[in-house]
């Protein structure tokens, strides 16, 4: 395995274009597109702040560089550098700035979430969608790019819109059954949209592309409910995680559950378990100086390598702080494999961010903080 | 007197009711009879007075009462006084006796009474007791009942307490994150307050603009269009489509799912239907078999009417099929129960051989063919491994020409070496030969030697001696031999011991003729000892001398 040299990079923002050929980095002010083979720099474009947000369009002919604090957005074209779009929200700020799929639409919400904008650069119109709510997953595309689903909040009422993303007409608009609404989701086929409560009640009520409800779900109530959501690539089974630490598993079919996993701190059931084993390089102190020290601790970082554990093994638990709000606990992270055939959870503090699978399904890849770990499975293996 | 008397009779009649047994013979007649005037004659007659007299002396004598008559009294007569004294004695003696009865049965009285008053009084304590003891029993229980309430109240009151302490951890965590998420509104509405006072007092308000250098297409190339009803309509018509399409492949997929259940659902039917007639064939006899063939006609007009194709979609068919197919189940599961009693009495009745032997022969059956089975892997290992003998030679063909030419090369060197050592052994045999020979000749010359000098000493001293001997002249000569064989040995033998020592390469072939040669030098005397050699008288003479003249044998041994 060869390493290319370190770039700088500001905000986390770096990401490959959708179709795989380029790689655009943000450094405070500057967009910095490269080619992602040779790593050559094929254009530099210098907005006018710090930039806070940077997207790809779906079809990588733009890149989106959003400036929160000035309420400005950019737009730049790879293909005509020349090319300039700027997206000015004025007093009304800018909290968050997104492409719609089709590439050509921009919506910013504003701050204070009081509307969302609609910005087309076919035609510079203009849409505003009202009241907008202020939630973990307000919004949501379709897969297929063709319905946006938004939460909206009225006279102390949760409301959700369906829009179609060709000239953004609203397609339906319904209520929904939740008292404070929290996310909501397209499944993979389009057709259902689950939507979820906050985490003061465990509620997930589904409904089907044209408004009706389909059928709610209830675990149990009045502790902490639902943190995480996903759906399996097939459109088939829900996977919701909830604060009590357990993943519960929906079929599409009657909405209810099939499978249920635990998380236990003591596991024993499992095939193989995967330990992380730290290896610190020992410095010894007396021969270097403080300089060589602070270099080699940089440059020797921890090893690590991964032995498999006897059962039983016990997970250390961090027990978190229960007078503060959104505690610690419970499935925070979901990942279906994209043969739906694994499930993939983060349970507990554990410091791993995302974690992703790749598109063959054969391997997962998790990103803590500092670190980043590719899992491979086996033919047999069902890593928890 | 008479009244006296008449008590004396009555007193009498009871003193002889209580009586002596001497009394008997006197009057049996009168002893019952209370207050019979009659009977004092029976006692006492004329006659018999002084008898009396005496008797009843005794008898008061035996109470303890002054006596009435003494037989020392000059007059017969009775002296009345003493008489009447000792009938006021009898009297008071009675009346003593009937007050001391009177109290005896008195106090009997009183003391049956106190027994029926106390076994009165005992029976009341035992109810009593009996009584206390129930209630006492029915306390425990009670108490035990109530310790047990007081046990699951307790327990009760612990899991309220938990589940209080549930709710309550879990109204506190509700709490938090209202409390959070109201201050965080509060935060926002303080912002958002900032804000617009912010604006209204910021005269300069910035206003939303685009600022595009040119309109770019769509992405699809399409023009875009005016939203009228018709793309309403559209819209909702390719949602309906799509919601459609789902649908469709769902149901698709549950028919299928649905067909192949189905036919599961029929080869299980059909196989249980195939089990169960083969049991019914095999177990019932001929008689039942006609019933079961009619059974099997009902099945299979069952299965006629079953078109697996046809009745795919029909509820009726479905339900029908589910009914058969537990109706063959419960057949199924009752025949298993009838094998399992079978089965079971079998185990019990073991001397059966109608119902053991199969099991035995297929026991037997089963071992054979496990033998057969191990025969013919043994069989097969030893063909592999002579197979791969075979291709492992024939493969290693340099192989085995190397180890050919290294092989002739050892053999060579093996024969020459061999050739060497046979020479030297035949060297060896040779030269043992020759030591022995030589042995026995040193042997023989040194025996004739020490012969020669035995004689020799002989006539010395038969010289010296006094007597002479007329064999003199005829030993100098021998004498003479004697000395010069003795050179001639003496000779031999340092040549000997010098070829002995000139060839110390076979000091090992050596070692054993010179023990022979030792043992040969050894012999010699003991030789011309034990076996007299029949040469000349002079040998025996020489034993004899040595015999007599300790000294010659010292001498003649070396």
């Amino acid at each position: 395995m060869n390493f290319s040299e370190v770039f700088k990079q500001s905000n986390q923002l770096c990401k490959v274009s959708p179709d795989g050929k380029y790689l655009a980095t943000c450094v405070q002010y500057r967009l910095v597109i490269r080619d992602v083979n040779t790593l050559q720099i094929l254009n530099l474009y210098t907005c006018l702040d710090q930039i806070s947000h940077m997207e790809w369009s779906s079809d990588s002919l733009f890149i989106l560089c959003a400036m929160y604090k000035r309420a400005l957005v950019q737009v730049w074209s790879l293909e005509q550098p020349d090319w300039h779009c700027k997206i000015d929200e004025g007093s009304i700020g800018l909290v968050s700035s997104r492409w719609s799929p089709d590439g050509r639409h921009i919506l910013n919400t504003t701050e204070f979430h009081l509307r969302i904008t609609v910005w087309s650069l076919c035609t510079k119109a203009v849409s505003y969608i009202k009241y907008p709510k202020a939630c973990q997953k307000g919004l949501d595309f379709s897969r297929d790019g063709c319905y946006m689903a938004l939460a909206e909040r009225r006279d102390c009422k949760d409301y959700v819109s369906i829009f179609v993303c060709d000239d953004w007409h609203l397609l339906r608009h319904f209520e929904t059954e939740t008292q404070d609404l929290s996310g909501l989701e397209w499944s993979p086929n389009g057709c259902v949209l689950a939507v979820w409560e906050s985490c003061l009640e465990y509620k997930m009520s589904l409904y089907s592309l044209d408004g009706r409800l389909l059928s709610t779900y209830s675990a149990y109530e009045w502790s902490l409910g639902i943190k995480s959501v996903s759906w399996s690539p097939s459109s088939q089974f829900l996977a919701i995680g909830s604060f009590d630490e357990k993943v519960r598993i929906l079929n599409h079919i009657t909405w209810k559950k099939i499978a249920q996993f635990e998380h236990p701190a003591i596991i024993d059931n499992t095939k193989t378990v995967y330990k992380e084993i730290e290896k610190r390089p020992a410095v010894s102190s007396d021969e270097m100086s403080l300089h060589d020290i602070t270099v080699a601790s940089s440059l020797f970082s921890t090893q690590s390598k991964y032995d498999i554990s006897p059962l039983p093994v016990q997970i250390p638990v961090v027990k978190p702080d229960p007078d503060r709000a959104n505690p610690k606990i419970g499935v925070s992270a979901l990942a279906f494999s994209s043969d739906s055939r694994y499930i993939a959870t983060k349970n507990g503090g554990f410091q791993v961010h995302s974690l992703n699978w790749h598109c063959s399904g054969d391997s997962l890849i998790l990103i803590g903080k500092d670190q980043l770990c590719l899992c491979y499975m086996d033919a047999d293996q069902n890593n928890e | 007197m008479m009244p006296e008397s008449s008590l004396v009779k009555d007193h009498y009649g009871i003193s002889v009711k209580c009586g002596a047994p001497l009394l008997r013979h006197f009057n049996q007649s009168s002893l019952p009879l209370h207050g019979n005037t009659n009977a004092q004659s029976a006692f006492c007659t004329q006659q018999n007075v002084p008898e009396c007299l005496s008797h009843i002396n005794q008898e008061v004598s035996s109470l303890g009462l002054r006596t009435i008559w003494t037989e020392l009294d000059e007059s017969s007569d009775l002296n009345v006084v003493t008489v009447l004294n000792c009938m006021h004695d009898l009297i008071q003696l009675h009346r003593r006796s009937l007050r001391t009865l009177e109290n005896m049965e008195v106090e009997q009285l009183k003391s049956s009474s106190k027994l029926d008053y106390l076994q009165l009084s005992t029976t009341r304590l035992k109810e009593q007791l009996e009584i206390s003891k129930r209630e006492n029993t029915g306390l425990l229980e009670r108490e035990r009942q109530l310790q047990q309430k007081v046990k699951s109240l307790q327990n009760c009151l612990k899991n309220e307490k938990e589940e209080m302490q549930k709710l309550q951890n879990m109204i506190a965590s509700r709490a938090t994150q209202y409390n959070h998420d109201m201050k965080r509104k509060e935060r926002d509405l303080n912002k958002l307050k900032e804000r617009l006072s912010q604006l209204l007092v910021d005269k300069k308000e910035r206003k939303q603009a685009i600022d595009v250098l040119n309109n770019i297409g769509r992405a699809d190339g399409k023009r875009s269009v005016w939203k009228t009803e018709k793309t309403e309509a559209k819209h909702e018509g390719e949602m309906y489509k799509t919601l459609l399409s789902d649908y469709d492949a769902r149901q698709r997929d549950l028919v299928l799912e649905n067909a192949e259940l189905r036919r599961v659902l029929y080869q299980v039917k059909n196989d249980m239907v195939s089990l169960l007639r083969l049991k019914k064939l095999t177990q019932k006899g001929v008689q039942n078999e006609r019933d079961g063939t009619q059974a099997n006609s009902e099945e299979e007009q069952e299965e006629e009417g079953f078109d697996l194709g046809k009745e795919l979609f029909s509820v009726h068919a479905s339900e029908k099929l589910t009914n058969s197919i537990r109706l063959q189940w419960r057949r199924l599961k009752s025949h298993v129960e009838q094998l399992d009693s079978q089965v079971s009495l079998a185990q019990v009745n073991a001397g059966k051989s109608s119902e053991t032997t199969p099991r035995e022969n297929h026991e037997e059956e089963v071992d054979k063919l496990k033998l057969e089975i191990q025969e013919c892997k043994d069989l097969i290992q030893t063909q592999q491994h002579l197979l791969q003998h075979q291709l492992s030679s024939s493969c290693d063909e340099i192989t085995s020409l190397r180890n050919d030419g290294y092989m002739l090369q050892e053999k060579e060197r093996l024969r020459g070496e061999w050739k060497t050592l046979e020479g030297q052994r035949s060297i060896f045999e040779r030269e043992r030969k020759n030591f022995t020979e030589a042995a026995i000749r040193l042997s023989h010359e040194r025996k004739a030697f020490e012969e020669d000098r035995a004689t020799w000493l002989k006539h010395q001293f038969l010289s010296l001696s006094p007597c002479g001997d007329p064999k003199k002249p005829m030993l100098s000569n021998p004498t003479g031999e004697t000395e010069l064989n003795l050179q001639l040995t003496q000779e031999k033998l340092s040549e000997f011991l010098s070829d002995s020592a000139s060839t110390p390469k076979y000091a090992s072939s050596s070692s054993p003729s010179t023990v022979d040669l030792h043992h040969a030098l050894h012999a010699t005397p003991e030789n011309l000892l034990n076996k007299p050699k029949v040469k000349t008288t002079d040998t025996e003479e020489s034993r004899n001398l040595w015999e007599d003249f300790p000294i010659l044998q010292e001498l003649s041994e070396p």
